[in-house]
């Protein structure tokens, strides 16, 4: 990449392979499970986070100098909290039914493991730039597991993506459905998306051995 | 009755980890150990008991679209709801600083056993998300919503109870070695999760109210109960009239 230097770009590319928040650091798993059963919220979700995420970074960071350690948490969840206020606003204005659905998940970004650890061991000690850089890296890390998941989900359990049925119409018995496919109900349902995420981890570290834990 | 009713269904149908993934992270991270998770389960289940509560009170009487009627007729069209999140978080922050406080203050026991936890908490979204389904299903009365405080910090606290004593087991087990450690957690977890859906049929027999609810959670699990059950009636019927024309 030209834009970046070699150091800017690990910042970005770390986070979506072997440094991966959700696989590897186990952090903000909270929020990401619950609107995966689709494409769509999901990925709404991935930009809601990438939003906060990057901003916040910016805002932590401008102002990690003059933040009394003490009240650093207290701080933070305000940063956290406006800028999810923010984020909820908009999609209520614009996306008013997608808003619905995501419900309470949205007001979860606060709490979400992630942006709190990000800020706590990246924002608070490194300039603006490599902060946003660092945000959008992790953010990104997020949001790719939450595509993947929530493609698998709803290509699985409801033969659709992004509503289109991608594999026939299952009243009509058109395309798979044509030769005894059945959509697997049980996709949906939210004990799945903690197995689809086994999974990838699992496929994960038999693919880089250096991750494998004890 | 309403009490009871909610309390089991905040319990087992509506599991904070099993049906909704609340507070993950530090359910993954802390249940290594039988003895920390109960720590960390006992200070969720203290602390969400008192800001559930708390948060109804500022729901109730300062967010709510004409909450805040009590100052004069003329703030009866203030709606503040869009404020809730910045409110809780910061209820939820001071609070979790002032028990542990006074906890230090008045029985050092209890903080050695649970102070370590208790900074962990702030963060923990099982307690925001407390008080926000809290919001979002409008529970009536200040009683219901310490009821729902309680009975949902038990129900993540069975659940980081039990993932512990796995976890503790399954150290000696011959497990493939790329899904050591975070990745079967997960997959138990999944399995744990299927095995607490099937609470979901506990409360069809309640009022029409409460199936109402629950059909959304379960996604039509409980609806295809029911709808069984309306059938072996129909059938019930059908067979009674033809005892009485014979």
């Amino acid at each position: 990449m030209g834009l970046l230097s070699k150091k800017d770009s690990k910042l970005i590319m770390d986070p979506l392979a072997d440094n991966n928040p959700i696989t590897i650091q186990v952090l903000g798993i909270c929020s990401a499970l619950a609107i995966t059963a689709q494409l769509k919220p999901s990925i709404v979700m991935a930009i809601s986070v990438m939003f906060v995420m990057g901003v916040g970074n910016v805002v932590i960071s401008l102002m990690r100098n003059i933040i009394p350690s003490k009240i650093r948490i207290i701080v933070q969840l305000v940063v956290v909290a406006t800028l999810v206020i923010i984020v909820d606003q908009v999609l209520k204005a614009f996306a008013y039914s997608l808003s619905k659905e995501l419900s309470v998940f949205i007001g979860l970004i606060i709490t979400n493991c992630i942006i709190m650890g990000r800020f706590e061991a990246f924002a608070l000690a490194n300039g603006t730039w490599r902060s946003f850089l660092d945000g959008i890296g992790n953010a990104l890390g997020y949001g790719v597991i939450l595509i993947i998941v929530g493609f698998f989900r709803e290509l699985l359990g409801s033969g659709t993506l992004f509503g289109f049925k991608v594999l026939g119409d299952p009243v009509e018995k058109t395309g798979l459905y044509a030769i005894g496919y059945e959509n697997n109900g049980f996709m949906v349902l939210p004990p799945m998306a903690l197995i689809v995420v086994g999974i990838i981890i699992w496929v994960q570290r038999s693919r880089n051995k250096d991750l494998i834990e004890d | 009755m309403e009490h009871i009713e909610l309390f089991f269904k905040s319990v087992f149908v509506d599991n904070m980890v099993f049906a909704y993934f609340l507070g993950m992270c530090s359910y993954l991270a802390v249940s290594k150990k039988v003895s920390t998770a109960v720590g960390l389960g006992a200070a969720v289940i203290f602390v969400l008991a008192i800001t559930v509560p708390l948060n109804w009170l500022l729901d109730q009487y300062l967010l709510q679209e004409g909450a805040l009627t009590w100052l004069g007729p003329d703030f009866a069209d203030y709606d503040l709801s869009f404020l809730s999140f910045i409110m809780f978080i910061a209820t939820i922050a001071t609070m979790v600083q002032l028990v542990e406080i006074i906890v230090e203050k008045f029985s050092p026991s209890l903080y050695n056993s649970l102070g370590i936890f208790l900074p962990l908490i702030a963060v923990n979204c099982a307690i925001l998300g407390g008080s926000l389904f809290m919001q979002s299903r409008e529970i009536e009365t200040l009683g219901l919503a310490l009821n729902y405080g309680i009975a949902s910090g038990i129900g993540w606290f069975l659940a980081i109870l039990a993932i512990a004593a796995i976890r503790e087991k399954i150290r000696y087990s011959n497990v493939p070695a790329p899904l050591r450690g975070l990745g079967i957690t997960f997959i138990i977890t999944g399995l744990m999760a299927i095995g607490f859906m099937s609470f979901g049929g506990m409360l069809t027999g309640g009022e029409d109210e409460a199936t109402e609810e629950s059909k959304e959670d379960t996604v039509g699990m409980v609806s295809t109960i029911e709808t069984t059950n309306e059938l072996t009636d129909t059938d019930l019927s059908l067979e009674l009239k033809e005892d009485i024309n014979k």
